[in-house]
C-alpha cells in the first residue's frame, strides 16, 4: 500500500444464508481506492456489486454474514504512523460515528432515501445534529443552506417536502446530505440510473466538480459500463461475486482482456462508427444458488478450454505485454502454465473485437444468416 | 446456447448494416396524422376552466413494413402515450389512425378489435407484463383463440411450440410449462414477445422493450427484434430514450419533448447531423466513452459543431397541464428567440426526408435569417 491509500479491501466474501443452501454473493474480493479517486464497480444483477458496498459500509443485515476479510481504512491526519482501521472490526459506537463523517453513501433510489413527511431543511440538518451535537441550530441552517448551494438546488427549496422536488432535485438533495460532514469517501450506488440522460448527465458533471473541490473518493456502482468509462479511474468489472478484471478506464475501453469485459463493450450500440450487427454475450447471468465450477463466465465463455471449468482462475498481474503494473484479470488465457499460446493469439482469432477497423464480411441483413430459433 | 458455437454465430451477424438502412418507400401500414391527446383531470383551474394533461401534441408518424421508427426522448415526453394511443388502448382527443389507408374508428368495438390484431404493445417490464399465476403456454394460448387462430388443442400445441422456437426459447418443450419466476429477464421478455407475434400483428410497437434487462442480454433480445424486423417484414415503433440503439436499430428516428414533435428523419441523418437544439443537448448527454480523458465538465463545450454549441441547459420538462406556450422548449433552449414563446413553428425540411421543427431553420420552408 502506498500513502495514498484511503480504503483497502482484504480478501472480502460475503454469503447469504439462505433454506436451499449458502449464496456467495461476494467471493474473495481484494480492491484499493486511492485518495481522490474515482473507482467504477461494474456488473449486472446479482454480480455482487451492491452487496460489496454494504459490507463496505456494514450496513448488511442477516442473512447476509460478512464470512472473511479486512476492509482496513487509512485516515488522513496519520495516515503513515497508525495502524489503520478496520472498519468490520469497529464498535457499534464507533461505527456510528464514522459512517457519515468519514463515509457516507448515495442509494439508488432518491424517493425511498428521503423521509416523505420531513423537509429538506429537517432532513440534512439531523446529520449534521447528531454528528455535531454542539452546533446551534442558525449555523446548522446556514449549512444546510451551503449545501443545497453546492448541489445546484435554490435556496428557497430548502422547506419543500420530498414530493415537491423532481427526480433531479432528490438526487441532488440525497447527495447534499451525503456531503453534510464532508466525508472522504463516497460510496454511490446506482445513482443515476432512474434518471433521464440529460439530468444524469449534469449530476454526473457536478459530482466531479464536487470531488474536484473537496477530494473525497469514491466508489461508483453502476451496471452502465459506458458511464464508468467517462467518469472513474479505475474501473473493477464484477461476475458472479468476484472481480474478473481490474485496470484504468483508458485500459478497460482500448485494450479490455477479460472475455466478459469484451462481450461488455460490444453489447452496446455506439452513436458514432460504422453500424454493424452486434453480438453480446450469449446465455444470461448466472443463478448464484449454482453458480458454475471454475470460471463461473466459462458456460458463456467463447473462448473456454479445458481449464475453465475445473480450476477457479485467480485475480493476476498480466504478465507480458503493456499492461501497467495495476492491471489485473481473473482468467486462464492469461496463465502461461495453462495457456502456453499466450491470451493475444487466441483473442485475435475470433472476429468479435468492437473496435476492429478492417471491413466486416458484407451480409445482406435481409439473409436469413441469424442464428438458431428458425422454425 | 452452446458456448462452442459462439464463434460461428459471429461471423455471419458482422454484417455492414449502412446499407440496409435507408427510408422505405412502400406505402404505410399505420398512418397516425395530427394525433392530439389529452387526459382530462378532476378538479377545476381558475375561472372553472376544466384541466388536463397535454400529453400530445399534433403528432404525424407513419410505420412501414420492415421499418423501424424509434421514438426518443425523456420520461414524459410523450412517447408511451403515442404508442398506446397507436394500440388503440387510448381514444386520440383529435386526430386519426389509418390502418393500410383506411382511418380506424377507435370507438366502434368491432373495428377496434380487427385493428389490433394488427397492433401488438410489447412493454418495458417484462416482470410486471406476465400474469404470474399462469403459465408461459397459457400466456401464448390466449390471444391464439381469441383471435381465432388455433381450432383445437393440437394445432394450439403446435403453434405456441413454433412460436417459442421464434423466439430464440429452444427446446420449447423445456418452457411451455413453466411460469415467469422461473424465467430470467431476458426469457421472459422474450415470452412477452412470442405473445405479441401469436396475434400474427403486421406491426409491433415496442415500449422500451430492452432497458429493464441486464446489459448482457440487452443485445440478444434485440437482435431478435431486428430479425422479426427485418426477415418477416413487420413494422416496428420503438420507443427508447436512448439514441444509440435507436441509431442501431431504427431505420427512422423521431425526437419528442414534451408532447411535441422537434425532429425526425433518417437515424444516421437525425444523430450525425442534429439540427434541434434538443436533440443536440440529447446527443451531447449521452454516455460516449470516445470522449474518454477529457474532463467531464469540459465536455459540454465541445460539440460536433462549433456553430451550435449546446451550453449546458440545467432545467427539466416542463409541466404538461400547463404547458409553455410555443414550443415547449424554448424555456431551456439556449437560442431561444420572442417568436419562440409565441407559437410552435412549422416544419422545415433539411432534405433527405430530415426534418425539424425550430425557428432556427425557418418556418413553414422560409428560411429564416437565423439559420446561417
Amino acid at each position: 500500500m502506498t500513502s495514498q491509500t484511503l480504503l483497502e479491501i482484504k480478501s472480502l466474501s460475503v454469503d447469504y444464508e439462505a433454506a436451499s443452501g449458502t449464496v456467495h454473493a461476494v467471493n474473495d474480493v481484494s480492491l484499493t481506492l486511492e485518495r481522490g479517486h474515482v473507482l467504477g464497480l461494474a456488473g449486472e444483477s446479482g454480480s455482487g456489486k451492491s452487496t460489496l458496498a454494504y459490507a463496505i459500509t456494514r450496513l448488511l443485515n442477516p442473512p447476509a454474514i460478512i464470512t472473511n476479510g479486512e476492509v482496513l481504512y487509512y485516515r488522513r491526519k496519520n495516515a503513515d504512523d497508525t495502524a489503520p482501521i478496520d472498519i468490520l472490526e469497529l464498535s457499534r459506537s464507533d461505527l456510528r460515528a464514522f459512517r457519515w463523517s468519514e463515509l457516507a453513501i448515495v442509494f439508488q433510489s432518491a424517493m425511498n432515501a428521503l423521509n416523505p413527511v420531513m423537509n429538506l431543511e429537517v432532513q440534512i440538518t439531523d446529520v449534521i445534529k447528531a454528528h455535531n451535537p454542539n452546533m446551534g441550530a442558525g449555523a446548522r441552517k446556514e449549512r444546510a443552506l451551503e449545501l443545497l448551494r453546492l448541489v445546484g438546488i435554490a435556496p428557497d427549496r430548502l422547506r419543500s417536502f420530498p414530493h415537491e422536488l423532481s427526480g433531479g432535485m432528490r438526487q441532488r438533495a440525497i447527495i447534499a446530505i451525503a456531503l453534510a460532514l464532508s466525508p472522504e469517501i463516497i460510496i454511490m450506488d446506482e445513482p443515476t440510473t432512474a434518471l433521464d440522460v440529460v439530468v444524469q448527465r449534469d449530476i454526473l458533471s457536478e459530482i466531479l466538480d464536487l470531488r474536484n473541490q473537496f477530494g473525497f473518493s469514491i466508489i461508483f456502482i453502476t451496471h452502465d459500463l459506458s458511464l464508468l468509462l467517462e467518469l472513474a479511474d479505475k474501473i473493477a468489472i464484477m461476475y458472479a461475486g468476484r472481480i474478473v478484471e481490474m485496470a484504468t478506464r483508458e485500459e478497460i475501453y482500448r485494450q479490455p482482456r477479460h472475455p466478459y469485459t469484451r462481450g461488455l463493450l460490444n453489447s452496446f450500440p455506439t452513436l458514432r462508427g460504422p453500424r454493424r450487427r452486434m453480438t453480446g454475450i450469449p446465455g444470461s447471468p448466472p443463478d448464484l444458488r449454482s453458480v458454475p465450477p471454475g470460471c463461473a463466465f466459462h458456460p458463456r465463455c467463447p473462448y473456454a478450454f479445458d481449464a475453465c471449468p475445473k480450476i477457479v482462475p485467480a485475480l493476476l498481474h498480466i504478465p507480458t505485454g503493456k499492461a501497467t503494473p495495476d492491471a489485473l484479470v481473473a482468467c486462464h488465457l492469461y496463465d502461461p502454465s495453462l495457456n502456453p499460446d499466450g491470451a493475444e493469439s487466441v483473442l485475435d482469432s475470433r472476429p468479435d473485437d468492437h473496435r476492429e477497423a478492417s471491413q466486416p464480411p458484407q451480409v445482406e441483413l435481409s439473409a436469413s444468416s441469424d442464428a438458431g430459433g428458425e422454425q | 446456447m452452446n458456448a462452442n458455437n459462439w464463434g460461428q454465430l459471429i461471423t455471419p451477424q458482422l454484417s455492414d448494416l449502412n446499407g440496409a438502412h435507408h427510408l422505405s418507400e412502400e406505402a404505410p401500414v399505420i398512418e397516425a396524422i395530427h394525433l392530439h391527446k389529452e387526459f382530462p383531470l378532476r378538479g377545476t383551474g381558475l375561472l372553472g376552466k376544466s384541466l388536463s394533461v397535454h400529453a400530445v401534441e399534433d403528432t404525424s408518424l407513419a410505420l412501414r413494413p420492415g421499418q423501424g421508427t424509434a421514438l426518443v426522448g425523456e420520461s414524459g415526453s410523450g412517447k408511451t402515450t403515442v404508442a398506446r394511443v397507436l394500440s388503440g388502448m387510448y381514444a386520440p382527443t383529435s386526430g386519426s389512425i389509418r390502418f393500410k389507408g383506411q382511418t380506424v374508428n377507435i370507438r366502434r368495438w368491432t373495428e377496434v378489435k380487427a385493428y389490433r390484431r394488427q397492433v401488438q404493445l410489447i412493454f418495458q417490464d417484462p416482470f410486471s407484463s406476465l400474469n404470474p399465476v399462469h403459465t408461459v403456454s397459457y400466456h401464448l394460448s390466449r390471444p391464439l383463440r381469441v383471435h381465432g387462430h388455433a381450432h383445437n388443442a393440437r394445432e394450439e400445441r403446435q403453434q405456441i411450440i413454433s412460436l417459442l422456437e421464434r423466439v430464440n426459447l429452444t427446446p420449447a418443450a423445456q418452457f411451455i410449462d413453466k411460469y415467469p419466476h422461473q424465467l430470467s429477464g431476458g426469457q421472459r421478455q422474450r415470452v412477452a414477445i412470442a405473445r405479441a407475434l401469436a396475434v400474427q400483428p403486421s406491426v409491433i410497437l415496442a415500449d422500451e422493450p430492452v432497458s429493464m434487462l441486464d446489459v448482457s442480454i440487452r443485445l440478444d433480445v434485440l437482435n431478435l427484434l431486428l430479425r422479426l424486423k427485418d426477415e418477416e417484414r413487420l413494422g416496428f415503433l420503438f420507443i427508447t430514450h436512448d439514441l444509440a440503439s435507436a441509431r442501431y436499430f431504427a431505420e427512422e428516428t423521431v425526437v419528442m419533448y414534451a408532447g411535441q414533435m422537434m425532429e425526425g428523419g433518417p437515424s444516421e441523418e437525425v444523430i450525425q447531423h442534429p439540427l434541434h437544439p434538443y436533440t443536440r443537448l440529447l446527443l451531447s448527454a449521452a454516455p460516449d466513452p470516445d470522449r474518454i480523458g477529457t474532463d467531464l465538465g469540459a465536455k459540454r463545450a465541445e460539440t460536433p459543431d462549433a456553430q451550435l454549441a449546446t451550453p449546458p441547459t440545467r432545467g427539466e420538462p416542463p409541466s404538461l397541464i400547463h404547458p409553455p406556450q410555443g414550443c415547449r422548449f424554448h424555456l431551456r433552449c439556449p437560442h431561444a428567440m420572442p417568436v419562440c414563446s409565441q407559437r410552435f413553428p412549422e416544419r422545415t425540411d433539411a432534405g433527405g426526408g430530415h426534418w425539424t421543427h425550430c425557428f432556427l431553420y425557418g418556418d413553414n420552408n422560409q428560411i429564416s435569417k437565423e439559420d446561417e
